[in-house]
């Protein structure tokens, strides 16, 4: 899903790069602020999470995985982030997952960072965070609130793509959006599926991991 | 706290090592997509990145070029992700 330059155009992407900025912005403070009212011992044990959490994501997303007739999907991480840390903490991790992407691999483009930060860390992990609240009032069984808030992220993180392309007037939002959404539905089935595991494998060996503060 | 980025690092990089060499070569979903309802051509590149696709210039073996630009990628991100988090979690 990683956007590269030339898709959009330059009024899409400072639109954007100006909401991801005000994102990251927001993010940055609301875990400043409220770390500060925690006690020592989750500062160290956030820590370590972040940055296990973005390793893992950057290593995993590099595991592409087919889907229907020759194409590929990989794992966004957004969903896992965010519902083991916090939607701040998603945020900030999918941002330095993109940026490590972005200059160091060319995966991704500069200009279109901004667009990228939303889809997969905005969208894919802070709204996806809140999907999951909700998920959770009204089922009782994690697996399925996981599983159904990563496999959202994964659609509506595409659907955005959709209209960003659209807004750049790069391709229709009639053929971009079935076309984005139909791909990525089968895609998210992966999402969910990973993300699913790994929460349930930390659900086994470190319960105490799943009880760390949101953020 | 150890041990938690001990295993975290440990299972990230047996992904690099393992699996990543045989990772699907086929265009993700959006490049898919690209493809087929023809604005593929519209890409650009506005610079040079040093691993540009996961690959080391100049080293033959694809597959070791991937592992090696997967294995600093993570290494780096873990990093990067500590130091950013441990300034954010100062204590005043």
């Amino acid at each position: 899903m990683h956007i590269p330059d030339g898709f959009l155009d330059a009024k899409t992407v400072s639109t954007l790069g100006a909401v991801s900025a005000i994102g990251i912005a927001v993010a940055l403070k609301n875990i400043r602020k409220k770390s500060g009212d925690l006690p020592r011992q989750s500062g160290e044990r956030h820590i370590p999470m972040y940055g296990v959490l973005s390793a893992f994501i950057f290593a995993a997303q590099m595991l592409n995985f087919p889907v229907a007739g020759g194409t590929s999907g990989h794992f966004v991480g957004g969903a896992l982030c965010a519902i083991l840390l916090g939607p701040s903490a998603g945020i900030l991790i999918m941002t330095l997952v993109l940026i490590v992407q972005c200059f160091l691999f060319q995966d991704g483009g500069i200009t279109a960072l901004g667009a990228n930060v939303f889809n997969m860390g905005i969208v894919g992990a802070g709204l996806c965070y809140y999907v999951y609240i909700l998920l959770n009032k009204v089922i009782s069984n994690k697996s399925v609130t996981v599983f159904i808030s990563a496999w959202l992220a994964v659609i509506l993180g595409a659907s955005f793509c959709a209209i960003e392309l659209a807004m750049s007037g790069t391709v229709p939002i009639k053929v971009a959006l079935p076309a984005m959404a139909g791909v990525h539905t089968l895609i998210g089935i992966g999402e969910g599926l990973i993300t699913v595991t790994v929460f349930r494998f930390i659900l086994k060996v470190r319960p105490d991991l799943l009880e760390i503060e949101k953020l | 706290m150890k041990k938690i980025i001990l295993w975290g690092l440990f299972i990230s990089v047996l992904l690099v090592l393992f699996i990543s060499p045989f990772a699907s070569n086929s265009p993700d979903g959006l490049e898919r997509v690209a493809e087929d309802k023809g604005f593929i051509a519209f890409a650009k590149e506005l610079f040079h990145a040093p691993l540009p696709d996961y690959t080391i210039p100049g080293l033959k073996y694809e597959k070791l070029s991937t592992i090696l630009s997967g294995l600093l990628g993570t290494i780096l991100t873990f990093g990067i992700a500590v130091g950013i988090a441990s300034i954010l979690k100062k204590r005043r």
